[in-house]
């Protein structure tokens, strides 16, 4: 971030950026060093942090940040502005998610890339809003009616809030859609060094847009192949087409012939799912000798961390799985890993949203949970107690 | 010579789904009309719609189109045209869409002042859905869920919009076609917010059960509620009672401009000028 002293840190020993911030600037400074120019939005704890700093980001770089008059407005100006062509996006928390729901399915149906941070809370309604919680996990699978599929990123440590939303941005514009980076009040609020890749680093793994560049006569904006996402070119540059939360055909046009529209929604699903390895990412601690997996993501995953340290120091072989993109889910790994492991243990600040996806995914019911639903972060000493209880 | 619409068509995409004698289609070619008087280029205009009737407007034009959820076109409209300050953008949108779901965005779309051309397609019901209670429904009609009479008060939503802050205020009805391609015109050229109440009839749907059957009915019963800004001003207030003032009714060059405004803060950020204090501002509160 040019201009901005502490944003550009000090290069260290390994040319990587040391930087300290919080969570939410950071990932702010993400948004802007993957060449965001627009950003639209409406303050709620504990998100508030991000619009703060992009608001001042931005501008300097000829971008945009407007606070909306409602969480609605704030998803729908993001949208109007990346429907135009430029990287775009916005931040709240749960409820603010519960509200942009509609056109969050708009910019699913459109292929409308967008980046949303959720810095997640608890719920359900106004809950805990300073407390921590991973309360939106189901939510960010399917936030709007109807059938799509969603991609959500959660960031496990400080530096991630912004290497997740470098990633959220590129992944937005490979598969044209909305892609949640997920965040809570530990991470988010969490004021530290954080080690980042460089600027130009970041820059030089920009994969913008695809776009046509033939005769617009021959322009199918949404007619491409059954696993690609749909090639929206900017506005005003020439190619003419529509943009709709209707059922379309391939220039956009709403349409109710039967097959143009199954084979829609099977796209929606399959640009995801045909290319899942291009989106999974996964950390994998101290597991190949392990006896006991746990597995969780998230803020949360800095205590499972520490209690596998501590269980090893007692003899007790400890792991843990973290699916960093928690939706697709990392189905074929965790398959592996429920095959692999007797004893697993799932650990969630919320009743266990993720634990289903578990279950189902490994093909298992007799999974062990920690769940924690007071606003309280995980303690190492919570989860090596569970591990000594269950197993 | 015949005025040429086709090149500002989608031409397949016609006939339209508006109902035979619906006012849309006069909008539609009053709208054209004047983009056409204006010189404008197809490419430099962004056209935004919503849910509804005339939500399909959008899908009609050669312009770059949206058709949005229900009630957002002016803050889908805001995001397009802040990123790109120099294009034309324009919100097609309804009653339904404007003044009750969406009612919120109008007021800030409003207060901002942003450059945006937003025409609400007036028809004083929930015509595509058949005939629910619109908020500018007169009190006494038939709906269809309210079917011993609207009990709910109507609201003048011209004057809604200047109290926000519209620096373009304006009423016409299809039963006026040159009038209304002119106001589309001024309200095109105006650098600003500007509001169009594009009163047109739905008779399928309001009329059909308000004794106003044929599209003629409810066209005179338009024209019976409507009287120009200038008879309006000369009436007393039993006189205007019933009436609905046409023509410019608000209109006012003097107010900054949203883009310009933000242009400011790109500014001060950027080092070329200082920070934005209340100096900058005659207005203080």
């Amino acid at each position: 971030m040019a201009g901005d002293a502490n944003a550009q840190g000090k290069i260290n020993a390994d040319g990587k950026r040391e930087v300290v911030m919080i969570g939410n600037h950071l990932a702010a400074l993400a948004a802007v060093d993957s060449g965001c120019k627009f950003f639209g939005g409406y303050p709620i704890t504990p998100s508030t942090e991000v619009m703060e700093a992009i608001s001042d980001f931005l501008p300097r770089v000829g971008g945009t940040c407007i606070q909306m008059e409602d969480e609605i407005a704030g998803v729908a100006v993001a949208t109007g502005a990346a429907m135009s062509g430029v990287r775009s996006m916005t931040a709240t928390s749960g409820p603010g998610i519960s509200l942009k729901a509609e056109n969050l399915g708009l910019a699913q149906m459109a292929e409308v890339p967008l980046v949303v941070v959720n810095v997640m809370r608890g719920g359900p309604s106004t809950g805990l809003p300073t407390r921590v919680a991973q309360g939106d996990i189901a939510q960010a699978k399917n936030p709007s009616h109807g059938d799509y599929k969603s991609i959500a990123l959660c960031a496990g440590t400080l530096a991630e809030c912004y290497t997740e939303t470098v990633r959220a941005f590129n992944l937005a514009d490979r598969f044209m859609q909305p892609v949640f980076v997920l965040l809570d009040a530990t991470l988010g609020l969490m004021h530290a060094k954080a080690i980042l890749p460089t600027v130009e680093e970041v820059e030089a793994g920009i994969v913008p847009r695809k776009k046509f560049e033939g005769d617009p006569a021959d322009y199918r904006p949404y007619g491409v192949e059954q696993d690609e996402a749909a090639v929206l070119n900017p506005m005003f540059q020439g190619y003419r087409y529509h943009f709709t939360g209707l059922h379309h055909d391939a220039m956009g046009f709403p349409t109710e012939e039967i097959e143009t529209c199954r084979k829609l929604i099977d796209r929606l699903f399959r640009k995801v799912e045909e290319h899942q390895d291009e989106i999974e990412l996964n950390e994998e601690y101290m597991i190949d000798d392990a006896d006991i997996l746990l597995i969780g993501y998230g803020s949360a995953s800095l205590g499972i961390k520490e209690a596998v340290n501590r269980l090893r120091e007692e003899g007790i072989k400890a792991g843990m799985f973290r699916p960093i993109t928690i939706w697709p889910s990392p189905e074929a790994r965790m398959y592996e890993l429920g095959q692999k492991f007797d004893k697993v243990l799932s650990v969630e600040l919320n009743q266990g949203q993720y634990l289903e996806e578990i279950q189902r995914c490994m093909g298992r019911r007799d999974i062990q949970k920690l769940t924690k639903t007071n606003g309280r972060p995980f303690s190492p000493a919570d989860i090596i107690d569970r591990v000594k209880e269950v197993f | 010579m015949a005025f040429n619409y086709d090149s500002y068509l989608r031409m397949e995409k016609m006939p339209t789904l508006w109902c035979w004698g619906c006012g849309d289609g006069i909008v539609l070619k009053a709208f054209v009309r004047a983009i056409d008087s204006l010189g404008y280029a197809k490419d430099d205009i962004c056209v935004v719609s919503g849910i509804g009737c005339s939500g399909r407007f959008s899908s009609y034009v050669d312009f770059n189109t949206i058709h949005t959820t229900h009630g957002r076109t002016v803050a889908f409209a805001t995001g397009v045209k802040l990123a790109n300050p120099t294009k034309k953008v324009v919100c097609v949108t309804g009653d339904g869409d404007a003044f009750a779901i969406g009612g919120n965005h109008t007021i800030h779309g409003a207060r901002r002042n942003i450059d945006i051309t937003m025409i609400v397609v007036q028809n004083f019901i929930y015509g595509l859905t058949n005939a629910q209670t619109s908020p500018t429904t007169p009190q006494g009609m038939w709906t269809v869920t309210q079917k011993i009479g609207n009990i709910d008060p109507t609201f003048d939503a011209c004057r809604l919009v200047e109290a926000a802050g519209a620096t373009f205020v304006a009423r016409e009805s299809v039963t006026a076609p040159k009038k209304l391609e002119k106001i589309f015109k001024a309200a095109l050229e105006h650098k600003g917010f500007a509001y169009v109440d594009a009163l047109t009839n739905c008779h399928v749907n309001l009329g059909r059960k308000n004794k106003m059957v044929a599209a003629m009915d409810t066209l005179d019963w338009i024209d019976s509620i409507t009287v120009s800004k200038k008879k309006y001003d000369a009436m007393s207030e039993e006189e205007r009672l019933n009436l609905l003032p046409t023509g410019i009714l608000h209109h006012d060059d003097t107010k900054d401009e949203y883009c310009d405004l933000y242009q400011m803060v790109i500014d001060a950020h950027q080092g070329k000028r200082s920070k934005i204090t209340q100096d900058d501002f005659e207005k203080k509160i």
